[in-house]
């Protein structure tokens, strides 16, 4: 178990107070909410509590409020099911380039539906610009999907901006939030999105509990059909412990966001301070300044984000990369290149996500085995032995590109 | 997800660096995930005396570098070309299978730099 845990954007750890709401629907009270008899009475409770405290997480009305099983669940129906829900007026799709896969993997299959998708582009620091947005959007246009902010890079978008373009457009706007619930504020009426996804382990709830808000009027087509669950939305009997857990877990964030998003800024902001300090040769990506609290992502130049991770790992410390080598399709983060990254650079992510509990020791820490992972990497690398001869270290690997096996 | 015996290379991998006045230079590159491989090799009597490797890659790639070293060490030139990305593989006590192909990276290295060894030879002639 590693001592700093600096991934919490992969998974955060359930909070007590959460676990301890859970258990009783773990036990005893395993009733089927739907039940006419007494053991439903308890569940259906909880269940129309925690929708309850979710939607105030989110300042949305409770009606608002569908569970599913995770984001990606919930970014699907939000995709196919409103791309369906509306396609007699229109098949256009407009989706920025750096979502997540499960609105990217929608959107494409959407495409081989007959839907057209256009992705928009983002600028250097990944903030999809308005003015962007409109160039892409047609007069067939029915959906735009925007993430909220990026678990990878941290920006956050002009979300509140985009919702008013798309809607001029009479287009609607999804948002994926799973990166931004429980680090910033969310308040989806001001926002005026339609749709918003997230997910309870972006907040110290269980796995498998999330939800997709849906504003008034908005009505997708369902994925999973077959039964009354979730007004018809998302048949299956609703997963009583976790949605409970969320629901604890979303009232108890809510109150302490402010004090918990406040410490992770500053830690962030002394990781993004220093680490330019004790390491040369490193980019920041991301927006400077429109990113999420507790949330650093960079290159090293030169080495590999999975053998830092590894060697990381070694001391302790866990981390988070974009490189090809880290994912299973052996791609480089669609994000990375989408900021405009060279292959070799997006092989040197690195991606630090704190939480409420990481501490100023856990800062220390990092700052302190960082440095010499990187020089044992570096005097490993040929591309790092390029640079010090003055030779450009990426030219030989464009080459090498274009060879191949 | 590795087994020991990758950990171990990749912690103390053998044979880095670059060798001076090097017989043979092997710089190979994949395009799918990214990685590069540098491997130098000296020559005396038809047999690798020294080979050392830089590798720009994940923790796969640094212990196959490191294993293809140690094998192609000692070999005659006709040995070294044996060597096989599944040799290098099984001697490392596997690899998981999205990382197969940084064993072919190291073996491809290793020719690579054989290959320019003998084109230098015949061009000597």
């Amino acid at each position: 178990m590693p001592e700093n845990y600096f991934d919490h954007a992969a998974a955060c750890p359930l909070m007590p107070e959460a676990f301890e709401a859970m258990k009783p629907f773990l036990t005893d009270r395993f009733g089927n909410p739907h039940s006419i008899h007494s053991f439903g009475t308890e569940p259906v409770k909880a269940l129309e509590q925690a929708r309850e405290q979710i939607a105030r997480f989110i300042n949305a009305p409770t009606t608002s409020i569908v569970f599913t099983a995770s984001a990606s669940e919930s970014n699907n129906l939000a995709l196919k099911g409103l791309a369906r829900a509306r396609e007699k007026e229109g098949r256009h799709i407009v989706i920025s380039a750096i979502e997540h896969q499960s609105v990217l993997k929608s959107a494409h299959a959407l495409e081989r539906l007959g839907f057209e998708v256009t992705e928009v582009k983002v600028d250097e620091h990944g903030i999809v610009h308005p003015k962007e947005l409109e160039k892409a959007i047609r007069p067939d246009t029915i959906l735009v999907s925007v993430q909220h902010a990026s678990n990878e890079i941290g920006t956050i978008q002009p979300l509140a901006e985009l919702a008013q373009l798309s809607h001029q457009h009479t287009a609607l706007i999804h948002s994926d939030g799973t990166a931004a619930t429980g680090r910033i504020p969310v308040d989806v009426t001001r926002l005026g999105v339609d749709s918003y996804a997230f997910s309870a382990q972006s907040f110290y709830g269980p796995k498998g509990a999330a939800a997709l808000y849906l504003k008034t009027g908005t009505r997708p087509v369902p994925l999973i059909e077959g039964g009354v669950q979730e007004k018809g939305y998302r048949a299956g009997t609703e997963d009583i412990p976790s949605i409970v857990g969320m629901g604890k877990a979303a009232e108890v964030t809510r109150s302490r966001l402010a004090e918990w998003s406040a410490k992770m800024g500053r830690l962030s902001k002394r990781l993004l301070t220093e680490l330019p300090r004790k390491i040369d040769q490193i980019v920041l990506t991301g927006h400077p300044e429109q990113r999420l609290p507790g949330h650093v992502s960079l290159c090293v130049e030169f080495i590999e984000g999975e053998a830092m991770l590894l060697s990381l790992d070694d001391q302790g410390i866990a981390a988070a990369s974009g490189s090809a080598c880290t994912a299973r399709t052996l791609k480089a983060s669609h994000v990375l290149l989408a900021i405009g990254l060279l292959h070799a650079v997006a092989q040197s992510s690195l991606v630090l996500t704190m939480g409420k509990d990481t501490t100023d020791e856990d800062i220390d820490h990092f700052l302190a085995e960082l440095p010499p992972i990187v020089d044992r990497l570096r005097a490993m690398s040929p591309l790092y032995a390029k640079f010090k001869k003055g030779e450009d270290p990426y030219e030989a690997r464009e080459r090498s590109f274009k060879g191949g096996h | 997800m590795y087994s020991e015996k990758v950990m171990e290379h990749f912690r103390n991998p053998q044979n880095v660096g670059e060798i001076e006045n090097p017989d043979g230079i092997g710089e190979v590159g994949n395009p799918v995930c990214g990685d590069m491989m540098t491997f130098h090799v000296k020559v005396e009597d038809n047999i690798l005396t020294d080979v050392k490797f830089k590798t720009f890659g994940c923790g796969a790639a640094i212990a196959v570098s490191s294993m293809v070293s140690e094998m192609a060490k000692g070999k005659t030139i006709e040995q070294a070309l044996k060597i096989t990305n599944a040799d290098v593989a099984k001697e490392l006590g596997g690899l998981p299978p999205q990382k197969l192909h940084c064993s072919n990276l190291g073996a491809d290295a290793l020719h690579a730099a054989i290959r320019n060894y003998l084109e230098k030879q015949k061009g000597a002639k």
